[in-house]
């Protein structure tokens, strides 16, 4: 085979940003001064000489900044959205600039509960500030104009990163021509805040949590574990388990009659939560999904002027979820086009029917990939700037 | 095209803002963004066809036409067309008005049942006619509303709505090449294409 015969390797890499050094942080939502703020990010595809075709992804609970290719030829897995991010895929990267960082409280590079407190020269643990899904956006922000861009081309997430997208709308109407929010909502749940609430008990409940302070420690990876598995479940749907798992059992052809792995789901919920703690902090857990779960858009006093400004900028927006999605359920979406229809605002929306639950928005999709190429593409000469 | 659409973008006036209900996948309205520079919004309830309006660029929403047009604030739109929708529509009466209160004006087209084969049909077979314009039988037919070009007339007096501009066009379902009927339209016209707008 020569070497034209094979596909292009789309290589990348993990960089940081920091900023806001000497008392120049973030001025965060809950009042609090954090600073400095660093942020894990990678960009794929050229910027073009007017700044006008970056894209940025934001990404779901527990991702992070490696959103497709790979770092090198060593690495197994390419990015966790890398069947949408690519040369010719759904987000074009010959197209388009792509960036994507670590949120804010995460623990994969950026400013987190486990990254190192400067001035302690400890992992900060619970010293570091309660942040939003507007703290996030704000840091986003930041590096977004280190990199020289003035407005997005698109803002793209599904689950919390639509969330991220929508407050993007939100905070920074005039910078953003347009957004993509996939199976989400634009205010949290009961049920979601319930389900999360479930999986910080778990943590707070491991005794090796020890108030958050376990760096030095055993971690509370009995707690991270279950905390994973509850989340497992809401990611996935009735019917996806019928069909993934039914009634099977695990290795056996009878009951154990104990309490030992017997069916197949269950092998499968602890196999998901042993291998999370390893890639995952449990404090970022905490900090990440009581993001999600002050995330209301709506209370905020100058919703309505935001919504008016997008009308204004002319912003386009892609809303799209999914049949058998209970953790962020359609109704949520036609809300979301509800509001945006009232104001005015240009939207459109699809329901993809699909019957695996939550997690659709990350499985490879033509269908999906199809309406955001199409959907970016509409954009061109259309609206300011 | 179908001729019909080629009729009605022929009455849209360029650079307006056109809501397409029941608008497919997007014909009308893609020709409409393309060619007349207009704000296209569409809504369709199948979400393949959905799919297909935005992978074309446009901004088309899923959802029931029943269901959609409440929450659009009063004239969003320069023009909302429903396109040989109509029969399929629960309640016209509310629809219009809801179309007349979103949109300054509306573009309805529907098949004529007054044409003369649908008439010699039942006349001589006894049966409930099925045409190429309403190709179903009684007991499987999306179309609960049967109308002529008359009836639609008559509707415009008891909901209370002006007709601007109307057409009677002979064409078959998918054609795109139809003729303009003048004389005896509620007999030999197989579409009726109006424009109305507020009493």
């Amino acid at each position: 085979m020569s070497m034209d015969a094979q596909p292009r390797f789309l290589k990348t890499e993990k960089r940081f940003f920091t900023f806001g050094e000497k008392g120049k942080g973030l001025v965060l939502e809950s009042g609090a001064h954090f600073g400095p703020v660093t942020l894990a990010y990678e960009t794929l595809g050229t910027l073009n000489k007017d700044k006008s075709n970056a894209v940025l992804i934001c990404h779901a609970l527990t991702g992070d900044s490696h959103v497709a290719g790979y770092y090198g030829e060593y690495e197994k897995k390419p990015g966790w959205w890398d069947t949408m991010v690519g040369p010719g895929k759904g987000i074009d990267t010959d197209r388009y600039f792509v960036i994507c960082s670590n949120i804010l409280g995460g623990c994969m590079g950026s400013s987190g509960p486990s990254s190192i407190n400067p001035e302690t020269g400890e992992p900060y643990a619970l010293d570091f500030p309660l942040v939003t899904i507007g703290d996030m956006v704000n840091a986003q922000k930041k590096l977004v104009e280190f990199l020289g861009i003035e407005r997005l081309h698109s803002v793209i997430g599904g689950s919390l990163g639509g969330m991220q997208a929508l407050a993007w709308c939100y905070h920074y109407p005039d910078h953003v021509r347009s957004a993509v929010a996939l199976a989400t909502t634009l205010r949290h749940s009961a049920l979601a805040i319930a389900f999360n609430e479930v999986a910080r008990q778990a943590i707070v409940r491991d005794p090796n949590w020890d108030k958050g302070y376990y760096y030095s420690g055993e971690k509370p990876s009995m707690g991270l574990s279950v905390a994973r598995m509850i989340g497992h479940i809401t990611y996935l749907s009735d019917e996806s388990m019928h069909q993934k798992f039914g009634r099977r059992l695990q290795g056996k052809d009878a009951f154990s009659f104990d309490f030992d792995t017997d069916f197949q789901v269950e092998s499968y919920l602890r196999y998901q939560g042993a291998k999370f703690v390893d890639r995952f902090d449990a404090n970022s857990l905490l900090y990440i999904t009581k993001a999600a779960d002050y995330f209301d858009l709506s209370r905020y006093a100058d919703y309505q002027s935001a919504l008016a400004t997008l009308k204004k900028a002319a912003t386009k927006f892609l809303v799209v979820s999914y049949t058998s999605d209970w953790l962020y359920p359609t109704y949520q979406s036609r809300d979301i086009v509800k509001v945006l229809k009232r104001n005015g605002l240009d939207v459109s929306f699809c329901e993809i029917e699909a019957d695996c639950g939550h997690d659709a928005f990350l499985l490879p999709s033509d269908n999906l990939s199809g309406m955001i190429t199409g959907f970016l593409s509409g954009l061109h000469g259309k609206g300011r700037g | 095209m179908r001729y019909d659409l080629t009729l009605i973008e022929s009455w849209i006036q360029p650079g307006s803002r056109v809501l397409g209900l029941g608008c497919g996948e997007g014909d009308l309205l893609y020709a409409l963004k393309t060619r007349k520079a207009v704000e296209e919004r569409g809504i369709e309830i199948s979400e393949k066809k959905v799919r297909a309006c935005i992978e074309k660029g446009l901004s088309v929403i899923q959802g029931d036409i029943n269901l959609e047009l409440a929450d659009y604030p009063d004239n969003s739109f320069d023009y909302v067309v429903l396109s040989q929708t109509m029969q399929q529509v629960y309640a016209p009466p509310e629809l219009i008005r809801s179309m007349l209160r979103i949109g300054k004006k509306a573009v309805v087209s529907f098949p004529n049942f007054g044409h003369w084969r649908i008439r010699m049909q039942l006349l001589l077979s006894g049966y409930v006619p099925v045409t190429e314009q309403l190709p179903y039988h009684w007991y499987n037919t999306p179309n609960i509303r049967v109308l002529t070009i008359k009836d639609f007339k008559r509707f415009s007096n008891d909901v209370g709505f002006r007709i601007l501009k109307e057409a009677a066009i002979n064409t078959q379902e998918r054609d795109m090449h139809g003729t303009i009927v003048t004389v005896f339209p509620n007999l030999r016209a197989t579409y009726g294409l109006f424009l109305i707008g507020k009493d």
